[in-house]
Order: C-alpha cells, then sequence, then structure tokens
C-alpha cells in the first residue's frame, strides 16, 4: 500500500481504512500483513525469528479491540447538549417542561385520534369492497399515506423532499439506506410504497400483517434461510404486476446509524429491473433517528422521538440506475451504495450488516492464513531442492 | 448513555494508570473505558469471550482463539493492563514477553518445538499440509542451531529480536 515504513505504529487511518473504493465486496482486510510479509521477501530461508514472529496479527487483533469500523456503524450518537451554562440551563429545563409536558400529550392526542379516523375507515373499506380491488386498493393506499403523515407530524418530522415523486410502473424498485423504521414512514408519507421488511415481535408485527400486508409488502424472517426464497419468488411475482405498488427495498438489511452504510445486499440488484436510490439524511440536531434495536424496542424509540422537538431530515430521490454491460450485480450495488452515500454524506464500511446476527464467515480468515502460507512456501522449497 | 467516562474518577484513573505502569496517559485510559464499557454489553464488569468475538476484525484474526484465552473474563484494570504492551512506551522485553505468552499456552515458561507448531497451523489452517508445517519449524530450528527437542525460553527469544527490534504498536483513539 503506501510507503510507510514498517517501523511505523501499527494505525489503520482509522477513518479510511474500510471505507473501501468500489469494489469493496471483496473485503481486503489485509493490507497491512501482506506488506510486512513482503518485506521479508529477500532471504529465501525460514528464519526462526521471522517464523515466530506473530506481532502483525497481535496488531491486528489489539487494534481490533481497542476500535473497529463495524461497532462504529451500529453506535447511538446522541446529540451535543446546549445547555452547558448558568444561563442556558433554565431555558433547557423549561424546554424539557415543554417537550414533555405540552408537547408529548398533544402528539399523543393526535397519533390517537390520527388512528381512529384510519381505523374507523379502513376496517370498512377492507372489508364491503372486497370485490372492487381497484378502487380498495386507491383509498387503502390514501389511508396509509394519511396515517404515516400523522405519525410524522407526531414527531414533529420536518421534511424536505429533493427530486420528483415516484411514480408507479413495473420493473423498477426504490432502495434507500436504513436508519430506523421511521424512514419508511417518512417515505410511505409520499408513496404508498410496498417494502420488504424484516418481521417484527408486537403490535408492530400485527400492523405489518394487518395493515401494510394489503400494500403489498412482504415479510421475512432474516435468520430463516427457506424465507429467503420464498421472499426472493414473492419479489420477483410483485415487479411484474403493474398494479401493484412500487417496491421499497432496504438493501443494508439492517439499521445503521445514519453515518456510515453497511454493504448493500445483492438481491435488489439482480433482479434485472431499473433501481431507483433514494437517500435519506437525518439531522442530529434535536435527536438521533438512529433505532439501536438491541438496546431499545420500537415503542421506546417512538416515545424518544416524540418527546423531541423535531426530526429534521432530508430524502433525496435520485436518478434511476440499470446493470451496466460488464457489471456485475455485486458491482451495480456498490455504485449505487456510492451514490447514496455520496448525496447523503456518509462513510462506507466493507462490512455485512448481518454480522451483527452471525459470526463472520471462516473465509476470511483463511484468506489471511493463505497469505501466510504463500509466505511460508517458497522458502521451504528452496530446501527440498 | 452519554456520559460514561463521568464514572472515572481521577482516583480510579490513576490507580489504573499505577496498574499498567503509566504506559497510557489518562485520556488514553478514558478513552479505553468508554471502548470497554460499549464491548461489554450488559455492563457485568468485564467482556465476554463471545463479545469480543462481535467485533468481526478480531474474529477473523487467526489468532483470536489464542488472544482470548488471555483476555477472556478480564476486569478493566487488567484488560488495560494486558493491552499496555501495544503502547509505544512499553518495553522491548515486555512486548517479546507477550509474544513468548501467546506461543507458550500451558504457561510452564518454556516453548517447545510442538507449541510453535500449534501457532503455525492457526496461521496456516489449511494452506500448508501436516508435513509442510512439520518441515518449515524444523528448518527454522536448524537455521537458528536450535536441535528439534530444544525447548526455548524468554531468554531464547529476547535474543532473537535482539538485533532487529519489535514492531508491536496499537494507537488507542482519543478524541
Amino acid at each position: 500500500m503506501s510507503n510507510q515504513p514498517s517501523s511505523a505504529p501499527f494505525r489503520r487511518e482509522r477513518e479510511d481504512a474500510f471505507l473501501l473504493e468500489p469494489s469493496a465486496s471483496e473485503m481486503d482486510l489485509y493490507h497491512f500483513g501482506a506488506q510486512e510479509l513482503a518485506t521479508k521477501a529477500e532471504d529465501k530461508r525460514v528464519h526462526l525469528r521471522e517464523l515466530l514472529d506473530i506481532s502483525p496479527f497481535l496488531n491486528e487483533a489489539a487494534s481490533a479491540i481497542v476500535d473497529d469500523s463495524f461497532t462504529r456503524c451500529f453506535k447511538s450518537n446522541p446529540p451535543e447538549p446546549w445547555n452547558w451554562n448558568i444561563y442556558l440551563f433554565p431555558l433547557w429545563c423549561l424546554g424539557v417542561l415543554v417537550r414533555y409536558l405540552i408537547l408529548f400529550p398533544i402528539r399523543v392526542v393526535l397519533l390517537a385520534v390520527g388512528w381512529i379516523v384510519f381505523l374507523a375507515l379502513f376496517i370498512p373499506i377492507h372489508s364491503i369492497l372486497r370485490g372492487h380491488d381497484q378502487l380498495r386498493q386507491m383509498l387503502e393506499r390514501g389511508l396509509v399515506e394519511f396515517i404515516c403523515s400523522v405519525f410524522v407530524a407526531s414527531w414533529t418530522g420536518v421534511v424536505k423532499y429533493h427530486g420528483p415523486r415516484p411514480s408507479r410502473r413495473p420493473k423498477q424498485v426504490f432502495v434507500a439506506n436504513h436508519t430506523s423504521m421511521i424512514d419508511f414512514i417518512i417515505l410511505e408519507q409520499m408513496t404508498a410504497f410496498a417494502v420488504i421488511m424484516q418481521k417484527h415481535p408486537g403490535w408492530v408485527g400485527l400492523l405489518q400483517t394487518t395493515i401494510l400486508e394489503s400494500l403489498g409488502c412482504i415479510w421475512f424472517n432474516r435468520t430463516e434461510a427457506k424465507d429467503r426464497e420464498i421472499v426472493a419468488k414473492k419479489i420477483k411475482q410483485h415487479i411484474e404486476d403493474p398494479e401493484k405498488n412500487p417496491l421499497l427495498i432496504f438493501p443494508e438489511g439492517t439499521c445503521v446509524n445514519n453515518q456510515y452504510t453497511v454493504m448493500f445486499k445483492k438481491g435488489a440488484f439482480e433482479l434485472g429491473c431499473t433501481v431507483c436510490p433514494i437517500a435519506i439524511k437525518y439531522n442530529k440536531i434535536f435527536v438521533d433517528a438512529f433505532w439501536n434495536s438491541k438496546k431499545q424496542s420500537f415503542t421506546m424509540h417512538l416515545a424518544q422521538l416524540m418527546t423531541s422537538w423535531a426530526v429534521v431530515c432530508d430524502v433525496w430521490y435520485m436518478e434511476p440506475q440499470t446493470l451496466q454491460p460488464n457489471e456485475t450485480p455485486i458491482e451495480f450495488a456498490e455504485r449505487v451504495r456510492d451514490m447514496i452515500a455520496k448525496r447523503a454524506g456518509i462513510k462506507k464500511v466493507a462490512w455485512d450488516g448481518y454480522l451483527k446476527y452471525y459470526r463472520p464467515s471462516p473465509k476470511l480468515t483463511e484468506k489471511r492464513q493463505q497469505k501466510f502460507a504463500e509466505w511460508v512456501l517458497p522458502r521451504l522449497r528452496k530446501e527440498d531442492s | 448513555m452519554g456520559s460514561t467516562s463521568s464514572m472515572l474518577t481521577q482516583y480510579d484513573i490513576e490507580d489504573v494508570q499505577e496498574h499498567c505502569n503509566q504506559l497510557f496517559t489518562q485520556r488514553e485510559i478514558v478513552s479505553l473505558y468508554e471502548r470497554f464499557c460499549q464491548l461489554d454489553r450488559n455492563g457485568k464488569g468485564f467482556i465476554s469471550a463471545d463479545e469480543f468475538m462481535s467485533v468481526p476484525e478480531f474474529a477473523v484474526n487467526p489468532l483470536s482463539q489464542r488472544m482470548l484465552r488471555m483476555l477472556d473474563g478480564l476486569n478493566f484494570k487488567d484488560f488495560v493492563a494486558l493491552l499496555s504492551v501495544f503502547s509505544a512506551k512499553a518495553s522491548f522485553p515486555h512486548k517479546v514477553e507477550f509474544i513468548f505468552k501467546i506461543y507458550d499456552a500451558d504457561g510452564d515458561g518454556k516453548v517447545t518445538w510442538n507449541d510453535v507448531l500449534e501457532v503455525l497451523q492457526d496461521l496456516s489452517g489449511p494452506f500448508l499440509s501436516v508435513e509442510q508445517r512439520q518441515e518449515v519449524v524444523n528448518q527454522a530450528f536448524k537455521e537458528s542451531g536450535y536441535s528439534i527437542d530444544y525447548m526455548l525460553t524468554l531468554q531464547d527469544f529476547l535474543q532473537l529480536w535482539d538485533k532487529t527490534g519489535l514492531t508491536m504498536e496499537v494507537e488507542v483513539p482519543v478524541d
């Protein structure tokens, strides 16, 4: 890599080493070791010292313990406190009172009224208009958009939409970076998307299976391999049908803290249809919109948003992209990720977001081992001859 | 969570600093403490093997299992003391001793031909055959003038790196 002398302390260029150039899906973790080994290559014998010198491996391990790019993607970053002096502190306290005692109750009432109106219309429409699919779908679409605007209003969402509003047509999917389930709500209030989502427990799961099902949303369980096959089949059917709502996929497969973006799953990019990127960037001025699902239930997450002053965010609908000749789906996914990362001003890391749930594949370790074996082997043959 | 660092008082930090022979600055210790709390998810006071392995960059390391043996269940003070070997200020013998301990799995103060072979196995995985590995270790021992049944001591390790020195440094990020 760079010509940094091998005696320099092991520093992985904190911000950049894992923010790879476009071909990132093949993770090149191993620059350092390779370079270290290359400097030893002149003398073709196995020196005991060189064989015993495991310091590059230890440096890597220690460096990962001290700080790592993967964990950083999922770290909540609360907004900077501004009540840092005695003059502002009373003001801040007043703000707390306003937020919790005035804003929050008003928002709860708003949300409740919204739900009552929604359900009062949705249930009859859903059951009475069974025969008239087209009319029913149109009305249901409108209602879901309505309840989503109620949600956005309940945290005083200040959302700026840039670019043309998505339209319904076959053979296209929308992909967006993912920070929280509220991404979906924010996008849904403008256009009724059908979304591919993880199956959730509790009241969210109930909404998924009842109301959102009518939009053509598809649910699956991340950890079930069988589910993924079924989903792939459902997606294929969905995109062929011009009557269905546009399909929305969060290819990261998990919520990231809106400062980084993890690897895009290639699924959405090998359907052979147009991919319309959507970039979402939250402003952290009042609240961190990242949903850390391991620490917080969705209800708590919503409560947090509803007790903040406002959720400020930008949404960019970007130029539709198609698979170019000589481009693999993985490269395509990477190109789209590039666009989104650039637009939203977030950093890319090469990790697969599913590593939150799984251990990394042994293949990555094997790559490192192979490099080492390739260093050892030439030295060994010398002696044989 | 916000201000975890405020839980460390000046006394705590000095105490930890003493425990690691002043190899880390106070700011580095605060930073390490934040990291420790982040990895120790449910705040039980130590980081479990499973939590270490949840860091993918650590988990893919061929020596991760060996390092885990030293890291597993350490409290914060011992955690810092263990990592202090990676400080730029740590002495040369300190660093060599750390490597020695990685090899000396049974902790008897001797590194045998077999110990070296086992580490080599971790490092090369399926890419060297058993015979190749044995041959490599044989040649390395021979080249340094040791017989196969010689047991390397810490002193031998120190001599090996005596002329070349050893680069074992990791920067602790401070903000």
